[in-house]
């Protein structure tokens, strides 16, 4: 069991350098491509928006689906949107999306967990996005 | 012209992961020309993003070496498609309390993926990304404390719906 155990450990150090080869030229060309197209998205937020309920909510998931960043930016952003006059349905549905839906990120979940997972995966995260979104929206109402 | 590349040697082709990173370096090239503050910029942030990622890498490397001295069959047994409520109780909660950018989960997920993991489950933990409760306390100043319970409740919930979906349109789409 020993032996096993050994040879257990080389195999597996072996397999995740092998691993790493891989991920490390996607992962160093998907962070230039964001600091490359992330500032020419930042600042153009609020300039999408049209004051239209429903259209407002289907921009909010497509700019969350466009955008990259941890969370918190996306709440910082939300506020800032939501004091600019944009529903806040369309601000949650941005928040929502910004989390579960990554066209950034295609390129490197589709290299890892497959085309077709990556593809519904996020097709499916945008319709549950704009859902819960009304969903949330009402239960507030319902509950304020 | 002769590419430069580990994949190179032996008569291989390139791989599709050092072309893609040759393609962002090419754009980058003609950014470059056309504004090169702009490229400027964009690499002063990849050099300070890629510093911050470094450590989180060193944790996902021996994370992928967990998994893979694990195994599959254990892993399986844990979040396998005999892995029942369990199996989605670990996922709802990893899916929480695993922190650091997708780019670096992705991997990690990937191999679990291979190991056997359930495309339900993974689904979950992606999901329940959006519950992040270091971030809760922003999340309440911005937007309130009945909007932050009621969005993360329907996130908590609709996680396993969501995992459902995928895994079943993913096995009829096979």
């Amino acid at each position: 069991m020993k032996e096993q155990g050994a040879g257990g450990l080389a195999g597996a150090f072996r397999k995740t350098l092998a691993l790493f080869r891989t991920v490390l030229p996607i992962l160093a060309g998907m962070l230039l491509l964001l600091n490359l197209l992330n500032p020419l998205l930042a600042s153009r937020y609020a300039e999408w928006f049209t004051g239209h309920y429903l259209h407002d909510t289907l921009i909010g998931a497509v700019a969350g689906s466009i955008s990259f960043g941890i969370p918190i930016t996306s709440y910082i952003v939300g506020g800032e949107l939501l004091g600019k006059g944009v529903s806040l349905l369309a601000v949650t549905a941005f928040l929502l999306a910004w989390t579960t839906v990554g066209v950034a990120m295609l390129p490197l979940e589709a290299a890892f967990l497959g085309k077709r997972f990556a593809l519904i995966r996020n097709a499916l995260n945008f319709f549950f996005a704009i859902a819960l979104a009304a969903l949330t929206v009402a239960t507030l109402g319902v509950l304020q | 012209m002769k590419e430069p590349g580990p994949q190179q040697g032996k008569g291989k082709r390139i791989s599709g992961s050092y072309r893609f990173l040759l393609t962002v370096l090419v754009l980058y090239a003609v950014v470059g020309c056309l504004r090169p503050e702009l490229a400027l910029t964009a690499l002063t942030g990849f050099a300070g993003m890629l510093f911050k990622v470094l450590p989180i890498l060193a944790v996902v490397f021996v994370f992928l070496l967990g998994i893979n001295l694990l195994g599959p069959e254990r892993i399986r047994k844990q979040l396998g498609r005999e892995s029942g409520g369990k199996g989605w109780l670990i996922a709802a909660v990893a899916g929480i309390f695993i922190s650091g950018p997708p780019y670096l989960l992705y991997p990690l997920l990937g191999e679990l993926r291979k190991q056997g993991v359930r495309d339900a489950f993974l689904g979950v933990i992606l999901y329940n990304r959006n519950v992040k409760i270091p971030f809760v306390p922003v999340m309440i100043y911005y937007f309130g404390i009945a909007y932050t319970l009621i969005l993360s409740t329907y996130i908590l919930l609709f996680a396993f719906l969501n995992g459902k979906i995928l895994e079943v349109l993913l096995a009829r789409r096979r």
